[in-house]
């Protein structure tokens, strides 16, 4: 449904996408994860035809975003940042407003406004003027106001920023429940919500997709070695001599010893069911254990790992571009 | 066209659920009744000149006041990107914003006929003059009208946009006034009397209703509409 090749664009001399493509289906909810800046934005303001891109190529539904992009408008329920609305309208009149500019039949109207108003819980607010609402309540009417013309595509951006917890469940579940038949593109800088909510992640950096798959792919990649926590009453001396003995730990740092207890860092290879074997070892030998933790690898890392090595690839261009300027000032 | 017809239906209530509108409206007959009116008594004379002398001035800070908000408040809380990424074309939010801030000056002139109503009991003016003058007005209206939609697509500050629209107005005013042409170079001479808002005015305030005059308003609305369409889609440029 939506296919986006090499897109690029810049403001100034910022890039803010950069050759970006992917693909994205309908029944798919897709996260777009990334931190603030990354051009997260910027795209969806492309497909949504409210930028034009200064180079590459965006289709949606068949139909290009710059050369066709009223009937590409007409198939896509768009809720901006913050969602933005009319603070001096009526709920109630800017349901209808928006019916009137989506062009939907006289006959439609009302049913479509009441469906909205269920899915979206507003029943409570139709009375009251869009100035009045709550944070949640807008987010809500925003997101009533993209799906009013029963939208295939639905692109949100940071539709959970500023509501609370309790909301933000809410608008997962609806999310979850749209993304059945639709597809959903929504932006975020929150991981959580991505596993929660998403069938696919692109992770963007630096208006670079740096990552495409489902988060249980992205999280397996991810690990590769098993880190576990393990702290023992033992002679400390007999403790780190069996350690090094152990063929499936590949690394061991000491942490901290207080009252007796030596804390440990243990890297483990891959699969070695490190956390259980250790157990054993403790047992055997006639210590005891007061902590064992495995630490696990999850789309956190992925993202962290991602844009670190983004950023520090930048930084080692950047001071290679400096030594350049140095040297060639030198000569 | 429902399009155009259903921005300008809710730019139209906008005015009317905010004070804007009836700030305007009242000021607006308040400051032109008593400006009249109190030169009008001293004349002996029942006729408007004075009354259709002083509109282009009111208007002068009247109208982009009106029109500031059409586009700078959209930029400013970010409806713009919802208002445009609907499956609407430019040109028709354009037109329906127009039209709408047109309609409240239409209310607003209709409701000053109090004016004439009342010369007309202290005298016996001439219909024909006061008729063209108002068609003049609304015309001369719409005109500040398009120059301050204008002014409000360029920023998303409401003040920059109503000085702007103040200062555009107040130069396309002032080029075609006795004083600047006298100064103004010779071959400049035909053009700024062309130009001038305010000479194509006082041409109809003289009871002729020139269709020179009629296209002159039409050019210059359609002209600064035009360049509002073009300053919306520059976003969209590449």
């Amino acid at each position: 449904m939506i296919e986006v090749r090499e897109l690029t664009k810049s403001y100034g001399p910022t890039v803010a996408v950069n050759r970006v493509s992917f693909d994205a289906h309908a029944g798919e909810v897709l996260g777009f994860l990334g931190p603030n800046g990354a051009g997260k934005t910027t795209t969806m303001r492309i497909l949504t035809c409210y930028l034009a891109a200064d180079a590459g190529s965006a289709t949606v539904a068949g139909y290009d975003v710059f050369e066709e992009s009223i009937e590409v408008r007409k198939r896509i329920g768009y809720l901006p940042e913050s969602a933005p609305l009319y603070t001096d309208m009526g709920v109630l009149e800017y349901l209808n407003f928006m019916t009137q500019v989506r062009q939907l039949p006289k006959s439609d109207r009302k049913e479509r406004i009441r469906s909205v108003i269920d899915t979206c819980g507003l029943a409570d607010v139709i009375q009251k003027d869009i100035g009045e609402l709550s944070k949640g309540y807008r987010q809500r009417l925003g997101l009533a106001q993209s799906l009013i013309h029963d939208p295939p595509i639905l692109i949100l951006d940071e539709p959970t920023s500023g509501l609370d917890p309790s909301q933000i469940i809410e608008i997962r579940n609806l999310i979850r429940d749209i993304g059945q038949e639709k597809l959903v593109l929504f932006s975020t800088h929150i991981l959580s919500e991505v596993s929660a909510t998403c069938s696919r992640v692109l992770i963007i950096n630096n208006g670079k997709i740096v990552a495409n798959g489902t988060p249980e792919e992205l999280t397996s990649q991810a690990k590769g070695e098993e880190i576990v926590h393990i702290a023992i009453r033992g002679p400390q001396e007999a403790v780190e001599a069996q350690l090094n003995e152990l063929d499936f730990v590949s690394q061991w740092t000491h942490v901290e010893t207080t009252d007796g207890i030596a804390g440990y860092q243990i890297n483990a290879t891959q699969e070695s069911n490190a956390a259980e074997a250790l157990f054993h070892v403790v047992v055997q030998n006639g210590w005891s254990l007061t902590e064992l933790r495995q630490e696990s690898a999850d789309l956190e890392d992925v993202f962290l790992n991602l844009t670190d090595k983004e950023q520090t690839q930048l930084q080692n261009q950047q001071s290679a571009e400096q030594a350049d300027d140095t040297n060639d000032n030198d000569a | 066209m429902t399009n155009i017809a259903a921005i300008f239906k809710k730019e139209f209530r906008s005015y009317f659920n905010s004070p804007i509108a009836y700030i305007f409206i009242t000021f607006f007959l308040g400051l032109s009744s008593w400006l009249f009116f109190r030169g009008f008594f001293f004349g002996n004379q029942a006729e408007m000149r004075g009354f259709f002398g002083l509109m282009p001035w009111i208007f002068l800070f009247f109208i982009p006041a009106v029109t500031m908000k059409l586009w700078a408040e959209e930029k400013k809380i970010g409806t713009i990107e919802i208002l445009m990424t609907l499956p609407i074309r430019d040109y028709e939010v354009v037109l329906g914003k127009f039209f709408a801030s047109f309609a409240l000056l239409i209310a607003t002139v209709l409701l000053s006929l109090v004016i004439p109503f009342s010369v007309m009991y202290f005298g016996d003016p001439d219909g024909g003059t006061i008729f063209a003058g108002y068609i003049g007005l609304l015309l001369m209206g719409a005109a500040y009208l398009a120059i301050g939609l204008f002014a409000s697509t360029l920023t998303e500050n409401q003040i920059v946009a109503f000085i702007f629209g103040i200062s555009t107005c107040f130069v396309l005013l002032i080029i075609g006034e006795d004083f600047v042409l006298f100064n103004a170079p010779n071959w400049l001479y035909p053009i700024f009397s062309y130009l001038g808002l305010g000479a194509h005015y006082s041409s109809i305030l003289r009871g002729v209703l020139d269709s020179r005059d009629i296209i002159y308003y039409l050019s210059v609305i359609g002209f600064f509409l035009y360049l509002s369409t073009l300053a919306v889609e520059s976003r969209k440029w590449r």
